[in-house]
């Protein structure tokens, strides 16, 4: 005889287990609905896999495992699927999860299904993922998957397998009339649970209250060598821990795992249904469960299908609603109460209870914990539940955890006994609820904080990021600044020009170089920062020849991306098109207005005498404020209608250009570009006239416009070409200006000389002869600044 | 020595005295520079007990600055979103009174919903949130991130449309738990039998 332990604690309820054990199993039958919920076991909910609809056959996997500890689920029998919804599960909630509904057809037709005929030849692995495939959880009551348990604890060898029959809580029979009638099956399935264990021992644990399932299990084990264990029957053995510690000694650590001192524990519904899927490929999709109490007038133990709801399992036993206090899923000490008759019975359910008033009366009003310490004695866990109680009342979570909570397994025997009736277990549930929930706000909040600090990190690192690039900025432009003014280069010149205007303004007597260039990029300046009252007319022509210049280019952009639509048949042509108009008749209305200011400044009379062009052009910038109009001096006017002549030159060589490129391509435009080329022609041709009208009365022509292409420099050369012919010029000056004079026409004739060679023009000869000319002056005028030069010297 | 202690016997304590205060002020300020403290522990153990909403409801720009705070000795009890809890705790970490909460009523835990169909994309709710918890680019939806959301509400109140809302986390059945029962067994059969002439009364 094998020595018995006990375990510390526990009661002795009355047992009321011969109500159900009337009667052998008899088969539910199918109803016309089955609710099969996606999560009957602890882990991840099973994801469906069919679709509303679909007709599904007996055993057919209708969810599949999501993650490493879950399970799949099969269809009970065969039908169709009504919906997959969230319905009513059985759970001390009372709240709803999702549920594949199926409309049984009565004909359960069963998928192609196969057992494994030798499974000692298959590899364990393979016989691990039947039963996973299979869907088989813990039918003990807390549906943990069975392969799980199975596949773990590699790495420590399982010494016992036990398989747990002990059923200790009063009314439920499931168990045991499993044991009495399928005895020989659940054998079969320990012994495919012992190939794939390998323990030393296997053993069966079964109250002494189950005379006929000891019989019957002995006689089923005999010669396999698992042994049958009986021992004193004891609210609460059935615990997986506790009946570790009555068939062997050992205590699973606090927060341990059988696994963990060598134990695996199956129940041995499990069991059966383990080798229900090996040998003959049957999903788990029913299962034994007891429907008792006083409000049934037949209570027994159905076979039933996975899903069946408890209210057709009541009727089936005769149920009487109105007798019936409360419908407790489970048994009376660790059942809870459903609130709907139309939850299914699923893969953890081994009781559906529905006592009477008298069977189970109402708990008595709690009163004050007397300290009488019943609850201590009664605790299978040698814990101390007074202490708890006080402690959970007054949320001290550090001291609940001291005193191991988290070891208590919510058997209620501390209730039970408790003489205040002081509903114990549930303070210790919530509290365990309420240590977890704090525990996952700890988690969360840590997780807010990094996650806020890394936001505050980020955001000062970018105003740092801003700070310094703006810093880098600002010293990049003062260099710049700085070495600007020490080159004298272009870019200082506004600042230079800023200057001077303002030691003008204040009174500061001589400018020392009074560059007309300068002066208007002062007035520019002076324009932009809104001190100017109104634009000057160089300053409106210059605008809009700029505005002119790149509208011109974005024209030519506009083309080139209609051509490339065009070509490419793109779907945007339309839009390129209208683009490309609408540039056209803005590039129009800013020509028109040019010409229109140009015509207006053009016959400007010109009268008055001045040193300087510089000072004549700030003279008559202030005049026309001054609102009384000056006259121009007829030099003044002569230089302006040459600089107008030479840009209105060169914006008709673009426009012809621009008309022969218009033709060629075959453009549209071509028609206004020849109108542009008119009209600059015109414009040209009437500014010509002017020039030819100007009295010829200076001293000198004015020098030509250089080519150069920055207009600053050109009227800088122009000015100080002007300043020295006004001037009281020595004869070396004159010299000079001669030869300078002489070089500019030289260089332009030689231009002309080239475009018209290039060209194929007539002109080219007498441009040649002209040039050989020039070139014959420009040495006379030179050898005579030499000569006056060394005289000087 | 003795003759010394024994002739002058207050000059004698007093240098003891003297020589006494010397050595401890060495030794303590010795203390102070090599046991120096890096920042300031006690507002590291008042941010550990706060809930990390960073909602600001405390009036204060975060936990941290509250948790500084309350080192320095502002009230307990600005916590909303801790509630009483947080309160106990606090008050059992520093030795101080429980006060009731600051606020009309302890915030319920709850998460930010944009709804995304009225959202204009612009950006200002994604400035606001303290935990980078919402997702979007400019003129683009932008959305929540519920699981880093803790529910402190900054981002309702800059969007210009009004299209976030909170709502109060939902129980799931993974989330859902036990109640404590009522209570009640406080009284005494006596005290029941007591109540019981006053409800005829």
């Amino acid at each position: 005889m094998r020595k018995i332990w006990d375990i510390h604690g526990g009661i002795h309820p009355p047992e009321n287990k011969t109500q159900s054990l009337q009667d052998n199993i008899r088969a539910a039958g199918i109803p016309a609905q089955l609710i099969v919920p996606l999560s009957q076991h602890i882990g991840a909910p099973a994801a469906p896999i069919v679709n509303v609809g679909d007709r599904v056959l007996k055993g057919q996997m209708i969810g599949e495992a999501k993650g490493f500890v879950s399970a799949p689920v099969h269809a009970p029998s065969s039908g169709t699927v009504a919906a997959i919804e969230p319905r009513v599960i059985p759970h001390p909630s009372g709240m709803s999860a999702p549920c594949v509904v199926i409309n049984c057809d009565g004909k359960d037709e069963w998928i192609s299904h196969q057992g494994i005929s030798d499974y000692r030849s298959l590899d364990k692995n393979t016989l691990v993922d039947t039963i996973r495939n299979a869907g088989i959880a813990g039918m003990g009551g807390a549906g943990f998957p069975s392969s799980v348990k199975l596949s773990g604890g590699k790495d420590k060898p399982i010494d016992t397998l036990i398989l747990n029959g002990t059923e200790c809580e009063p009314y439920i029979t499931a168990d045991d009339i499993l044991m009495q009638e399928r005895a020989a099956e659940i054998i079969a399935g320990a012994e495919i649970l012992r190939h794939i264990v390998e323990p030393n021992e296997t053993l069966i644990g079964v109250e002494d209250n189950k005379p006929e399932a000891l019989a019957a299990m002995r006689a089923a084990a005999e010669g396999t060598g698992i042994e049958v264990v009986s021992f004193p029957t004891k609210y609460p053995s059935g615990g997986e821990k506790q009946l570790i510690q009555i068939l062997t000694g050992k205590e699973v650590p606090s927060g341990g795992l059988p696994a963990d001192i060598g134990i695996v524990c199956q129940n041995i519904g499990s069991a059966r249904a383990i080798y229900r899927a090996v040998c003959h490929g049957e999903p788990l999709i029913s299962r034994v469960t007891t429907v008792t109490g006083e409000a049934c007038s037949t209570p027994r133990n159905y076979d039933v299908l996975i899903g069946t709801p408890v209210q057709y399992l009541l009727d089936l036993s005769h149920f009487d609603a109105s007798r019936c206090i409360r419908l407790i899923m489970g048994g009376p000490m660790m059942g809870y109460t459903l609130q709907d008759t139309a939850v299914p019975i699923v893969k953890t359910s081994n009781c559906v209870l529905a006592p009477t008033v008298e069977e189970l009366p109402p708990p008595p009003p709690a009163q004050a914990c007397i300290r009488c310490g019943m609850c201590a004695e009664a605790c299978p866990v040698s814990l101390l539940p007074q202490q708890m109680y006080w402690f959970s009342r007054a949320q001290e979570h550090d001291k609940l955890e001291e005193h191991n909570l988290d070891d208590c397994i919510e058997c209620g025997a501390c209730s039970y006994v408790c003489p205040s009736n002081i509903p114990l277990v549930q303070y210790y549930r919530a509290s365990k609820a309420e240590i977890r929930q704090a525990q996952q706000d700890k988690i969360k909040a840590e997780r807010s904080k990094e996650r806020f600090e890394a936001r505050q990190a980020r955001i000062e690192r970018e105003a740092a990021e801003k700070e310094a690039k703006r810093k880098a900025r600002l010293e990049a432009a003062k260099a710049k600044q700085q070495s600007a003014t020490k080159d004298g280069s272009k870019d200082d010149i506004i600042q230079a020009a800023i200057a001077r205007s303002k030691a003008k303004k204040s009174g500061g007597a001589d400018t020392p170089s009074q560059d007309p260039a300068q002066a208007a990029i002062a007035r520019a300046q002076a324009a932009r920062s809104g001190d100017a009252v109104s634009e000057t007319a160089e300053e409106k022509t210059a605008r809009l020849e700029k505005q002119l210049a790149s509208t011109e280019k974005r024209l030519a952009a506009a083309q080139q991306k209609l051509q490339l639509a065009i070509d490419n048949n793109d779907d945007n042509v339309e839009a390129f098109r209208s683009g490309v108009e609408k540039t056209e008749g803005k590039l129009q209305t800013l020509r028109k207005e040019l010409d229109a200011h140009r015509a207006s400044q053009a016959p400007a009379p010109a009268e008055s005498v001045s040193d300087d062009p510089a000072a004549a052009a700030i003279a008559r910038a202030q005049a026309k404020r001054a609102g009384g109009a000056e006259a121009e001096s007829p030099y003044a006017a002569r230089e302006r209608l040459t600089t107008q002549i030479a840009s209105t030159e060169k914006r008709l060589d673009a426009a012809q250009q621009k008309h022969a490129d218009a033709q060629a391509q075959g453009d549209a435009n071509a028609a206004a570009f020849a109108t542009a080329v008119e009209k600059t022609q015109a414009k040209l041709d009437k500014l010509r006239a002017e020039l030819a009208a100007l009295p010829a009365a200076e001293p000198e022509p004015p020098a030509e416009a250089s080519n150069a292409d920055d207009p600053a420099a050109q009227a800088i050369a122009r000015a100080l070409a002007a300043r020295n012919a006004n001037a009281e010029l020595s004869e070396a000056d004159k010299a000079r200006n001669a030869v300078s004079s002489l070089e500019k026409r030289i260089a332009k004739t030689q231009q002309k000389l080239d475009q018209a060679q290039a060209d194929g023009d007539d002109n080219a000869a007498i441009l040649s002869d002209t040039l050989a000319k020039l070139q014959g002056k420009l040495d006379e005028a030179r050898q005579a600044l030499d000569a006056l030069s060394q005289e000087e010297n | 020595m003795i003759e010394l202690i024994t002739q002058h016997p207050f000059a004698a304590a007093l240098l003891a005295l003297v020589s006494l205060g010397l050595v401890f002020g060495a030794l303590l300020g010795f203390a102070s520079v090599k046991f120096k403290t890096e920042g300031d522990p006690i507002a590291d153990q008042v941010e550990a007990l706060l809930p990390q909403t960073q909602c600001g409801q405390c009036g204060y720009p975060g936990c941290r600055p509250y948790a500084e705070a309350i080192a320095n000795g502002d009230d307990i009890n600005k916590c909303p979103p801790g509630g009483e809890a947080t309160i106990a705790a606090l008050a059992d970490l520093l030795g101080v009174e429980a006060k009731p909460l600051d606020a009309a009523e302890e915030a319920v835990p709850s998460v930010a919903y944009i709804r995304e169909d009225e959202c204009i994309g612009c950006t200002k709710c994604i400035q606001a949130c303290p935990v980078d918890a919402i997702l979007g680019a400019a003129k683009h939806m932008h959305t929540v991130i519920a699981s880093e959301c803790t529910g402190c509400d900054l981002c309702v109140e800059p969007c210009p449309v009004d299209c976030i809302e909170m709502r109060p986390i939902e129980t799931t059945l993974q989330t859902w738990h036990w109640d404590k029962p009522q209570p009640t067994e406080d009284l005494i059969a006596s005290d029941r039998r007591g109540n019981s002439p006053i409800e005829a009364a």
